[in-house]
């Protein structure tokens, strides 16, 4: 079932590369990117029955650096939010060109 | 046709297409509900391919964790009634679907010609032998215990990070 998953998994990263690029809202954003490192956890586990049980714990690794960036990217969010009293990346223009 | 080959494409089929529900629906609540679906096939997915504590943990930290973080910044934001529609208009999803179509043919191109060694097994014979969980702790705590507690350390900058970010007035 090795290529299978494979291909799911680059579906699954091109769905959420498309959806960074087409939403304005910082939080569905946030989802998309969530979606692609969920899509490359796949990859690890199917690729695992061949190098050994280290890619499953890679995946383990991979969660736990994904709940800690929901945890500040949504803090920061927030922190947007009463600034502008918006959610949409079209406001933060700080340091843009 | 196997049956485990029918139940992988059956949830294969329900993360790709929950997945672009997820992306196209204009309200925030909506897209974060079927997330939890394209997650929760994902963990079928890892059953399927013999991680089922890694399938646990998919629902417990994600399903489970992060989504109710997410929903709980939406409702907080109030941005489940008075969103603003905020999908972009019709170059930028000509240049983001190009763009995807040409990644995922990258990736395919890429992925979908590599092929493993059929009769290798790695992991059936090592989950028999100590257990599902047993294996991975034995492999976590045993060979990559500096990794767990740098990610210890990690989790614990995120927390003070989180909260003084969040935080009114510092």
């Amino acid at each position: 079932m090795l290529p299978e998953s494979l291909v799911l998994s680059a579906i699954l990263f091109a769905i959420g590369v498309v959806g960074v690029l087409v939403r304005r809202n910082a939080i569905v954003m946030f989802m998309c990117i969530e979606l692609m490192l969920n899509a490359v956890n796949i990859s690890f586990v199917a690729i695992s029955r061949f190098v050994g049980i280290e890619g499953q714990l890679f995946v383990i690794f991979v969660m736990t650096v994904a709940a800690a960036e929901a945890a500040v990217g949504l803090a920061i969010i927030i922190s947007i939010f009463r600034h502008y009293g918006s959610v949409d990346v079209r406001n933060f223009r700080l340091l843009r060109w | 046709m196997e049956l485990n080959q029918l139940v992988f494409y059956l949830f294969a089929g329900v993360a790709v297409a929950s997945s672009v529900m997820m992306i196209t629906r204009r309200n925030p609540v909506y897209s974060a509900m079927y997330l939890v679906v394209s997650l929760f096939s994902i963990a079928a997915i890892f059953v399927l391919l013999n991680a089922h504590f890694l399938a646990a943990l998919q629902v417990v930290v994600y399903a489970g964790a992060i989504l109710v973080l997410f929903l709980f910044v939406i409702m907080l934001l109030n941005l489940g009634h008075d969103f603003e529609p905020d999908v972009r208009g019709r170059f930028w999803w000509f240049f983001g679907l190009g763009l995807g179509l040409v990644l995922l043919a990258e990736l395919v191109t890429l992925l979908g010609n590599l092929r493993g060694p059929a009769e290798v097994d790695l992991l059936t014979p090592l989950f028999q032998a100590r257990g599902a969980v047993a294996a991975l702790a034995e492999s976590l705590f045993l060979n990559y215990v500096v990794a767990v507690e740098v990610t210890g350390i990690l989790l614990l900058v995120a927390m003070v990070g989180a909260v003084v970010i969040a935080k009114r007035r510092v």
